[in-house]
């Protein structure tokens, strides 16, 4: 069992798949995880039958659909419905990717900030080239608050500006933060556990707490990869709104 | 102010059956993990943009010195907008 808790966030590459401008187009074990999280989610979808009485996955299948729906719809209203397709592939793929990682092993696509960072900007983007689209110049009003004096209005301008610059950051740290941490967090108290059982005996007895938070701590992991997926759902429908209802 | 009391509404509204609780329980657990990265993002930011501005105008320590505090304004700005203590940017339009 390797010891360092860093080892398992490490990219290895599998095999080239060719060469664009002299650097190296490589197929990853992160790309393997998300190609296998796309192949569980196609597969969940998919693969369990459009029964009249739903069986198991049949209703895990449906009631992630509901859930991504009602999410849309209480968050964005019923307009929000058409951006269902990009909420629920993020939704679906954070999920079952963080899901996947907490399988001993297994890599966690999430635990990359790139990953997490494309993912938010994709977001940010399109909620820029819609507000755009459906507001015109009057877009940039978001920076310019009613009611400030002239003399202070150019430092409240560049503060607004960070503050909307600042949305996709926190949107793709949140999560990549949280994962990186909590994997961190599981590998440094299992490796307690194997480092006090060579010990002898007594350090079996010591090893039962850590085994015990190891235990603990991956509920705790479940719980997070969930909400995480979630958070980053809900935060989605809550930029998507914005640029569908401006003035609410 | 209105924000706030529409989300209690929400939140009073909500006491019906057991998926309703759930997902209430989850967004609120949701709110509570967005408040601090808000803030750190901020922070982090703001350290970000003033150290890549003194390296390219060579103004140090003044660009991270401004940049930190404006980055940390712009946190704590959007705290509040989670919170739903301050108006949302997008209310201006």
């Amino acid at each position: 069992m390797a010891a360092d808790p860093i080892h398992q966030f490490e990219i290895t590459k599998l095999f080239t798949i060719g060469h664009i401008g002299g650097q190296e187009i490589a197929f990853t074990n992160s790309s393997a995880y998300m190609f296998l999280s796309v192949a569980v989610i196609s597969l969940l979808m998919l693969g369990t039958g459009r029964r009249l009485v739903p069986g198991r996955l049949q209703s895990v299948a449906e009631l992630s659909y509901e859930f991504v729906a009602s999410t849309i719809r209480s968050t964005a209203g019923s307009e929000g419905m058409k951006f269902f397709p990009l909420v629920f592939s993020l939704f679906m793929f954070i999920c079952i990717s963080n899901v996947i990682g907490i399988i001993p092993y297994t890599f966690t696509v999430s635990s990359h900030l790139i990953v997490t960072a494309a993912l938010a900007l994709l977001v940010f983007f399109i909620v820029l080239i819609y507000g755009f689209y459906k507001n015109g110049l009057k877009f940039f009003k978001l920076f310019v608050p009613s009611g400030v004096p002239i003399y202070i209005l150019p430092l409240v301008v560049l503060i607004e500006v960070i503050s909307f610059f600042l949305k996709p950051v926190s949107h793709s740290v949140r999560l990549f933060a949280n994962m990186l941490a909590g994997h961190i967090a599981l590998k440094v108290f299992a490796s307690f556990v194997g480092m006090l059982g060579a010990i002898g005996f007594i350090g079996w007895i010591g090893a039962i707490l850590p085994l015990g938070l190891t235990v603990a701590l991956t509920a705790l992991e479940i719980l997070v990869a969930f909400l995480q997926a979630y958070v980053f759902t809900i935060l989605t429908c809550i930029y998507l709104n914005d640029a569908i209802h401006p003035g609410h | 102010m209105s924000e706030i009391r529409d989300s209690r509404k929400i939140g009073t509204d909500s006491s019906g059956n057991e998926q309703d609780k759930a997902q209430a329980k989850a967004s609120a657990m949701a709110t509570g993990l967005r408040l601090s990265s808000e803030l750190v993002a901020g922070v982090l930011v703001g350290a970000a943009l003033g150290w890549g501005f003194d390296r390219l105008l060579s103004t140090s320590p003044w660009g991270l010195i401004v940049f930190l505090l404006l980055g940390f304004t712009a946190g704590v700005m959007n705290v509040m907008r989670t919170a739903g203590v301050m108006a949302k940017q997008s209310e201006r339009l």
